[in-house]
């Protein structure tokens, strides 16, 4: 099963990092990185652009508006994510808490979606 | 008629057996709701087979197996097969359980060990483990659970279908938690079992009966959790903690429905039986040395079911036990609580000093014990006009009627006492 791990972290605070720190968190962030990617877990993931260049968009009765800004101005934002595969919620909450950002903000852990597959006849 | 008897059979499987076959049948079907309705199934077909062919010999295992090997087909036959295989493992082949009981109670007991665990998992909001644990564990139903937290019933049955869902979404596992996650997680179950027992322990108001099962029920699951986790200390002090309040049950209120303080309640009434487990389990709990708050709290307990008559009771041992409970699980309630003790071990002007030092603090402000234990340090020291202004204050902001009832008959003997004192006033 995956799961999707949103990265949510006050960007002002990563903006205002020491380069000392920001170093270190980058390098935290690659070992946490290689280690899921080791373990198998690992299926994809980003880092974002901070939220003032988000654009948020939505279609009204076919009319389409786009406006400046993520799609909740909220105390933290989301930075990044990592697609996992984990064998269930235990696992994913274990990976989520090995992501360097859970020790200063937050992860949101979302299930995706299943599909089924298209079955042959 | 021999079909009378095969209907009170099944109705008696039913109570027995139903909680713990859903355990098991949720195992094999990966999902709540399928196991529930593969359940109805089984109990449908029990119906008519039981009256033609006889009881089965283990009645348990033929509606596992029956639900199961149902459910099986009929997906079969809804040609959706292949499609939950695929996201369920599901084998599709029908599979007959064993017909020997013994073999399978190990393994029963398992499922209603990890289905515990499940039920309070936590990703699922705590109101949600609660009704969860009742509908699932202990085969409550929907309008029960909703009629015990007064709740209305489509509200308790949308966060039921919501909670099941969530479980099948995010695939929250079924499994009792590895052993570096044990103990935080049996800290929420116990936290489960404990809020069922308060709920329907400390409230009055409600369906009284409803709300009398509910803590049977939370003491019933308590002893589950202690059989199934023998090693498990702080489910053997949270039993013993509930066995000991619920011993006092039948004395807590007089027939028309008014409290009865601890001082005042009947102890020849009390339930000796019950008492008496509660304390061995309390001697066992705190022999392993580091107890735990469940723990502080039984030992608390049992020294007032010890004493016979309540000027016996060991308010200096008490005190001491708050403030060590207070160490553990620091909170404002159980400050007010250590007050108390204070105040009785050691005369009510050191117990106000405390309570008067949380009051100052302000996040009890709202809470109506905070200010009828006040009012009653101060009707105990003679300052009269301060204690009614308190008394006033929490009867403001009580909500059941028989606290309420309580601190309006405190209120009319101190103004009467008052009055007496110095007429002029009145």
């Amino acid at each position: 099963m995956q799961y999707l791990l949103l990265i949510y972290n006050n960007e002002k605070n990563w903006m205002e990092l020491p380069d000392a720190d920001a170093g270190t968190l980058r390098d935290n962030y690659r070992s946490f990185t290689e280690s899921i990617a080791k373990s198998g877990h690992y299926k994809g993931g980003n880092a974002l652009q901070p939220t003032n260049t988000a654009t948020t968009v939505r279609v009204r009765n076919g009319k389409r508006t786009a406006t400046d800004g993520p799609f909740a101005e909220t105390r933290e934002q989301l930075g990044g994510y990592y697609l996992v595969d984990a064998k269930d919620l235990d696992e994913a909450i274990g990976l989520a808490a090995r992501i360097p950002g859970a020790l200063t903000g937050a992860i949101e852990v979302r299930p995706i979606m299943e599909m089924p597959a298209p079955v042959p006849a | 008629m021999n079909d009378v008897s095969t209907r009170e059979t099944i109705a008696r499987v039913y109570r027995e057996e139903s909680a713990r076959a859903l355990a098991t049948l949720i195992r094999l079907l990966g999902d709540f709701d399928v196991a529930e309705e593969a359940l109805q199934d089984a109990f449908t077909i029990a119906v008519t087979q039981w009256e033609r062919d006889g009881v089965p010999s283990n009645p348990r295992a033929w509606l596992i197996s029956t639900g199961r090997n149902r459910t099986v087909d009929r997906i079969r036959r809804e040609d959706r097969l292949v499609r939950f295989a695929n996201t369920m493992a599901l084998p599709t082949e029908p599979v007959v359980m064993p017909e020997e009981p013994r073999d399978e109670d190990d393994s029963v007991d398992d499922d209603r060990l990890r289905l515990i665990f499940t039920c309070c998992h936590p990703a699922l909001a705590r109101e949600s483990q609660v009704a969860l644990t009742l509908r699932t564990i202990c085969g409550l139903t929907t309008e029960e659970i909703a009629r015990a937290f007064l709740v209305p019933v489509p509200t308790m049955a949308q966060r039921l279908v919501r909670a099941t869902g969530k479980i099948r979404a995010a695939r929250i596992p079924y499994r009792v938690p590895p052993a570096h996650e044990l103990a935080e997680r049996l800290d929420a179950v116990l936290a489960v079992v404990y809020l069922a027992f308060t709920e329907g322990y400390a409230a009055t108001s409600g369906d009284a009966l409803v709300r009398r099962d509910l803590s049977s029920e939370a003491i019933r699951l308590g002893r589950l959790l202690v059989a199934l986790m023998p090693a498990a200390t702080e489910a053997n002090a949270l039993l013993a903690l509930m066995l000991l309040h619920d011993a006092r049950r039948q004395t807590r209120a007089s027939a028309d429905g008014d409290i009865v303080l601890l001082e005042d309640q009947d102890r020849a009434s009390w339930d000796r039986a019950q008492i008496d487990e509660g304390l061995l389990r309390v001697e066992a709990a705190l022999q392993g040395g580091g107890a735990g708050a469940y723990a502080i709290q039984a030992a608390i307990a049992a020294l007032h079911a010890r004493a016979r008559v309540a000027s016996d009771t060991d308010w200096r041992q008490i005190e001491a036990l708050y403030a060590l409970l207070l160490q553990r699980a620091p909170s404002a309630v159980v400050e007010l609580n250590h007050a108390v003790a204070v105040a009785m071990a050691e005369g009510p002007e050191r117990g106000l000093l405390l309570a008067d030092a949380i009051d100052a603090r302000g996040e009890l402000r709202g809470y109506h014990l905070l200010h009828a234990v006040r009012a009653d340090l101060l009707r105990r020291l003679g300052r009269a006009t301060e204690a009614a202004a308190a008394y006033e204050t929490a009867l403001e902001l009580a909500s059941l009627e028989p606290e309420r009832r309580f601190l309006q008959r405190r209120l009319i003997e101190l103004r009467r006492l008052d009055s007496s004192l110095t007429p002029a006033e009145s």
